[in-house]
């Protein structure tokens, strides 16, 4: 870990333009854990998608800009708000657990 | 021309025992020596410059012997030339730092990588070369043959006959090199048998090859270097096993093939009795294995999949597992494994039709390699396993298909019909501490330059590897046709690494609809189904379940 400054990070990404999930309730999915990370959806006013992640690995904010971007290529929602809570999980992890919460949406989410 | 000119190598070793047994006296019975005489032995047995083979491996070390020969007198013993497989125990590298030896050749020096970079660049150690495993046991025969051979096994009879059990690895190449030129055996044994109230349980070196046996106050060292715990297996490995199962196990119908060491292949193993299973591959997949015995193998074994195993050495724990498994196993009228480095290398390179492991960095032209600033580790059996053997002319349906791939369009030479092995580099594209396993440079080339190697040590060749598998796709390189097509191929599995964000978008769209790349979903792959429920076992305790409570694992891994 020696290449990876201590302390949280907090990154912030937004899109619009996605469709609208409408109302359901928090979806929590994964653990905070060594390698992994904790994503919870909620739904918000607006049609945007708003992305806050905190972490514990400082200086990869242009691979979540990255990671985020694809996200919202492969589900274009809104209506969004997504927390996560990433303990250096790696970018496919983190994939899979955006992937995994957006399963838990009402209806199936658009994919 | 005088006669006795052509028996100086067996004069030499008349003169050697000669000068053992007056030094020794009493202490020597037959070719037994006491174990407190062990200094003496060496110390008439060697002689300044000798080529010495220490009977280190990446399992089994002779290790009592190891620590004897730190002890002799480097006023009179020097410049010993070290040939040997592993530098795995201190004692390795103690005999350069205290002037016994200087010249060392060798294959792999994984836990001693760091120490024997710095006794390099300090002008201690000169290097021959780093070795395949199966190239230095070749060198054994040809120019590096050893004087003396310092050498493990379990139990010896009062003739000098050795019963090397489970883990025989790479003492018949060793002894039958030193034997057979005029060179002396010395074994060490953990057991004595008198050979006629109590007998050995097989022969696996006979006694007439054997210059002396002594006796180890311990049980020589054996790392249980195979063992994978489930519960460490990630999902994200779990993906990757399905890709590999659905998209080169099954596509190819590879029937004979061998394993790397990791986790990610340790869950492809626990894979085929579930998901193989489901995709109806049993009997069509995954027969015949040159292969340590993997505990994470076991399920697999018990639900009827595995015809044969070969192993190059045994790993701890398995024994009695192996013993009840007989047809699957090679094992002796004794019951239990016969291991051999030598012959399972060369089953590896020539009857088998993949080889599937993983790497610490890939490069742009598929160059892989585990060597890494500061260390020099070499690769031991890894480019023998992971290299097209160019000699081999039997042909199977896996290596056909491979060989139509590679040369499909090509003319002359290029075009000529033949098969290729399958050589898979299986990665995810972050390691741990997201350290990324896509590099523009390897740091082989670095390397190269601060140990003054002729060549960046390269273990897997980007020609002879196949196949890429990361989280994000399959890379098939068999199909690329030119070096820029190449790139992108691998850029397009190389998820979010500086490499991967580096894509041409276009050129890798163009490769998945040609089939070069493939996503999990072009395989029919769903990731959110790659959880670790789809593991035939789950922890080490469901591996012992599965042999039935034979598989008896070493207490470290054990939290019961």
């Amino acid at each position: 870990m020696s290449d990876i400054p201590a302390g949280l990070e907090t990154l912030d990404f937004s899109f619009s333009g996605g469709r609208p999930v409408g109302a359901f309730p928090p979806v929590l999915v994964g653990v905070v854990g060594s390698g992994n990370l904790e994503v919870m959806l909620e739904a918000s006013a607006g049609d945007g998608c708003a992305v806050r992640v905190e972490t514990s690995a400082r200086g990869f904010g242009p691979i979540w800009q990255a990671v985020a971007d694809d996200f919202f290529a492969r589900h274009p929602i809104g209506g969004v708000r997504i927390s996560i809570n990433d303990m250096g999980a790696t970018p496919a992890v983190v994939s899979l657990r955006l992937d995994q919460a957006v399963a838990e949406l009402p209806q199936g989410a658009p994919s | 021309m005088n006669s006795s000119q052509w028996t100086t190598r067996a004069d030499n070793r008349a003169l050697r025992l000669a000068r053992a047994a007056t030094a020794l006296g009493t202490r020597l019975t037959g070719k037994l020596v006491a174990t407190d005489a062990i200094d003496v032995l060496l110390d008439a047995v060697l002689e300044p410059g000798d080529r010495v083979c220490l009977e280190g491996n990446n399992q089994k070390q002779a290790d009592f012997l190891a620590q004897a020969l730190v002890r002799v007198d480097p006023q009179r013993i020097h410049h010993l030339h070290m040939v040997q497989s592993v530098l795995a125990l201190p004692e390795h590298l103690d005999i350069f730092e205290n002037g016994v030896a200087s010249r060392l050749d060798f294959s792999f020096s994984g836990p001693q990588g760091a120490r024997l970079a710095k006794l390099v660049s300090a002008g201690r150690i000169e290097i021959g070369a780093i070795h395949t495993y199966l190239e230095l046991f070749a060198r054994y025969f040809v120019d590096l043959t050893p004087k003396v051979a310092l050498v493990a096994a379990h139990a010896a009879d009062a003739q000098g006959n050795l019963y090397t059990g489970p883990n025989t690895e790479d003492t018949p190449a060793i002894v039958e090199a030193t034997a057979f030129s005029g060179g002396i055996v010395i074994a060490q044994v953990n057991e004595l048998v008198d050979g006629t109230t109590t007998t050995l349980p097989r022969i696996d070196i006979p006694a007439d090859w054997i210059g002396f046996v002594v006796k180890a106050p311990r049980p020589n060292f054996i790392e249980p270097l195979f063992t994978r715990d489930p519960a460490q297996i990630s999902e994200i490995q779990v993906l990757m096993a399905m890709m590999a199962i659905k998209g080169i196990y099954g596509e190819y119908g590879v029937q004979r093939l061998n394993h790397g060491i990791g986790f990610d292949t340790a869950a492809i193993e626990l894979l085929l009795p579930t998901y193989g299973e489901s995709l109806g591959l049993k009997g069509k997949i995954g027969k015949h294995w040159a292969l340590n015995p993997h505990p994470a193998l076991i399920p697999a074994i018990e639900a009827g999949w595995v015809e044969s195993i070969h192993s190059f050495g045994s790993e701890l724990g398995m024994e009695e597992y192996i013993r009840a498994r007989s047809d699957v196993f090679f094992t002796g009228p004794d019951g239990s494994l016969r291991s051999n480095r030598a012959f399972c290398q060369a089953a590896g390179h020539y009857a088998c039709d993949m080889f599937i492991g993983s790497t610490l960095q890939i490069d742009l032209d598929g160059n892989s390699s585990t060597a890494t600033l500061g260390r020099i580790a070499g690769f031991g059996g890894a480019p023998n396993m992971g290299a097209d053997a160019r000699g081999r002319r039997h042909a199977s349906e896996a290596w056909l298909k491979a060989g139509r791939e590679a040369r499909a369009g090509r003319s002359g030479a290029a075009g000529t019909p033949r098969g290729q092995k399958l050589v898979v580099q299986m990665v995810e594209t972050f390691r741990e501490h997201m350290q990324p396993a896509f590099v523009d440079r390897l740091d082989a080339w670095t390397l190269q330059e601060q140990a003054g190697m002729a060549l960046p040590p390269i273990m897997i060749y980007g020609d002879d590897v196949s196949h890429i598998l990361t989280e994000e796709g399959i890379a098939n390189l068999l199909m690329c046709r030119s070096d820029a097509e190449r790139e992108q191929a691998i850029r397009g599995v190389a998820g979010y690494t500086a490499v991967g964000l580096g894509r041409d978008k276009r050129a890798v769209e163009n490769l998945r609809d040609r089939g070069v790349i493939r996503r999990p979903q072009d395989l029919g792959i769903d990731p959110r189904q790659a959880t670790r429920n789809l593991l035939a076992a789950r922890s080490m305790r469901d591996l012992v379940r599965a042999s039935g409570g034979l598989y008896q694992p070493p207490r470290r891994f054990r939290n019961w």
